[in-house]
């Protein structure tokens, strides 16, 4: 995997990676990418995706009010926050508000 | 050394000496804090210690037990519990940077049913960072060591759990299982480790790591102990979607039993090169003794388990590259103190906030989910998966479980595979296809090998038959 597109995952991740990681992750995720192709010897025609291990159906529960977080729980571990919201940097330009 | 009544006593005994009055849960909860001072600082197992609340609870289980009031399955017993497993107001760090203050608003479900049980929650153990790893040697704490020999690993991810029974420092732990992170650790630190069905123990309030795979399980001496956390732990949780609604058998009555008649299947391919000949010569030696107790022995085939890790090394980071993408600076967890904009707060927290092999995943996983690639890797992983589970629904139509090894070596020197983690993923060979299948698998501990390591079998079963795990186990302890 090559410089470029380290880099191009690594924005998709949301993830900041240094020079010694992007050269590590190429090589290291090249090598784990050429083991598991040896999925590719086998013929899967026929045989449908497994997404869950045991298969179950669609699980409805009774729409009622339950308790939730109270304000000051859900904010508590909040890295910024005003005591009402999280906090983030400013999103829009002056001029775009 | 002060002897340690988790050393010295069964569960059972544990149970009877605590209701007769020989011990206190007070005394037993002060010894089992004496087994922290004195081996934690070499062995890492506990990353939090909670005594107070220890102390106070064994306290009010011993006065209510003297009241002669009803007390539930678990007790007065001290416990650990891994670290990505929620307790209110209490650290949870996942053995991550990016979780080191995070303290949760609520109790797993599994936290609730130990405090429901009367159980003592005495302090979190050591894993790897978000469960990703076979040794400890990805957290933050650093790595766990084996009570056997302190320069060898304990397992992983839940090596701390494995630590804290295996060195008597409590007698009960919870672990959780994404590719053999309890069946593994338990093998290299010689105690019992189960991971259930998946589906049967709620992971509401486990720290999300590849949510079709994880399941949380136990740690114990013995078969009793597992049997009885297991208990106490099973059943339907209406907060987690994918938990059974299937009746609990009564495990503590009923693990007991003969094995007369059980049909033991045995796969040829997990006797080949790479397995280490100690495991090979003791989890062969195990199954012949079974086989003297009235097991019968047939030779099945699981002709997809050489995918296996090939299979999970795509799922798994997939889910967990979804999952982790919860941690944005924002709402909890690590955030950076310098960034440019919004984006920038992400990608530095999370940049700074995980360790290599965190992001390793996340990488492995954004690469197989992304656009031109999702059909080639993530898609043929779910069908080789289908695979994999079919070749299981064959085999157990012609035996009850299936018996192999746990890992392909005993437990291998710390540092041995840190900077090489393909050789570190392969390392999970034997356990990954219950996780991929969601069937019960269980590590149950044979011996020592001629240089003082702990040898294990595993055994698996067809879904949701832990019972018939939990009896081999009680049949395996009774060759000793």
């Amino acid at each position: 995997m090559e410089r470029d597109e380290v880099l191009k995952v690594a924005s998709l991740a949301r993830l900041s990676l240094n020079d010694q990681e992007i050269g590590e992750f190429g090589r290291q995720l090249t090598e784990i990418l050429s083991y598991v192709a040896t999925l590719e010897e086998l013929d899967l025609e026929g045989t449908e995706p497994m997404p869950h291990a045991v298969d179950a159906s669609n699980v409805f529960r009774e729409d009622t009010q339950g308790e939730s977080l109270t304000r000051d729980a859900a904010l508590a571990n909040a890295p910024q926050t005003d005591g009402r919201f999280f906090m983030v940097p400013q999103i829009l330009d002056q001029k775009d508000a | 050394m002060v002897t340690s009544p988790v050393l010295s006593h069964s569960t059972t005994e544990l149970l009877s000496s605590l209701s007769n009055g020989d011990l206190t849960s007070r005394r037993l909860v002060e010894s089992c804090l004496e087994q922290i001072h004195l081996q934690n600082p070499t062995l890492n197992a506990f990353v939090s210690v909670d005594e107070g609340y220890a102390l106070e609870l064994a306290d009010q289980i011993d006065t209510r037990r003297a009241a002669g009031e009803p007390l539930g399955l678990l007790a007065g017993l001290p416990l650990g519990i891994k670290d990505n497993m929620c307790r209110t107001g209490k650290p949870t760090t996942c053995g991550s940077r990016m979780l080191a203050n995070y303290r949760p608003p609520y109790d797993a479900h599994v936290v609730e049913r130990i405090k429901a049980e009367d159980g003592i929650i005495v302090g979190t153990t050591n894993m790897d960072e978000f469960a990703m790893g076979s040794s400890t040697e990805t957290s933050i704490y650093g790595p766990s060591r084996n009570p056997a020999n302190p320069d060898h690993s304990a397992g992983g991810s839940s090596g701390g759990s494995a630590v804290a029974v295996a060195s008597g420092m409590v007698p009960l732990t919870l672990g959780s299982d994404t590719g053999g992170s309890i069946r593994q650790p338990a093998a290299f630190c010689g105690c019992v480790g189960l991971k259930p069905t998946y589906g049967r123990v709620s992971r509401f309030g486990l720290v999300a790591f590849a949510s079709s795979l994880d399941q949380i399980g136990p740690f114990a001496r013995d078969a009793a102990g597992a049997s009885l956390v297991l208990q106490a732990i099973a059943g339907h949780d209406t907060r987690d979607s994918t938990s059974l609604q299937r009746d609990i058998p009564a495990y503590s009555e009923n693990f007991r039993a003969s094995i007369q008649g059980m049909r033991i299947g045995i796969v040829d391919e997990h006797f080949g090169k790479g397995l280490n000949s100690d495991v090979a010569n003791s989890v062969t030696s195990t199954i012949d003794a079974l086989q003297e107790l009235g097991a019968t022995v047939h030779r099945v085939t699981l002709p997809h388990a050489k995918y296996s890790v090939a299979t999970y090394y795509l799922i798994a980071p997939s889910e967990a590259s979804s999952n982790l993408a919860r941690y944005d600076g924002i709402h909890y967890g690590h955030r950076s103190e310098q960034y440019d904009d919004l984006v920038d707060v992400y990608c530095r927290s999370r940049g700074e906030g995980f360790g290599p092999e965190v992001k390793r995943r996340i990488m492995l996983g954004t690469y197989a989910l992304s656009a031109g690639y999702y059909d080639a890797y993530y898609l043929k992983a779910l069908r080789v998966r289908r695979r994999i589970r079919e070749d299981y629904d064959q085999a157990f139509d012609n035996v009850d479980v299936i018996a192999g090894p746990v890992s392909p070596t005993p437990a291998f020197p710390i540092g041995d595979k840190a900077n090489d983690p393909l050789a570190m993923y392969l390392n999970d060979i034997y356990t990954i296809s219950a996780n991929l299948s969601g069937i019960p698998g269980i590590s149950v501990p044979t011996g020592v090998s001629p240089s003082g390591l702990p040898l294990a079998i595993q055994f698996q079963a067809p879904l949701f038959d832990e019972l018939r795990l939990l009896q081999l186990a009680a049949a395996v302890e009774s060759l000793r």
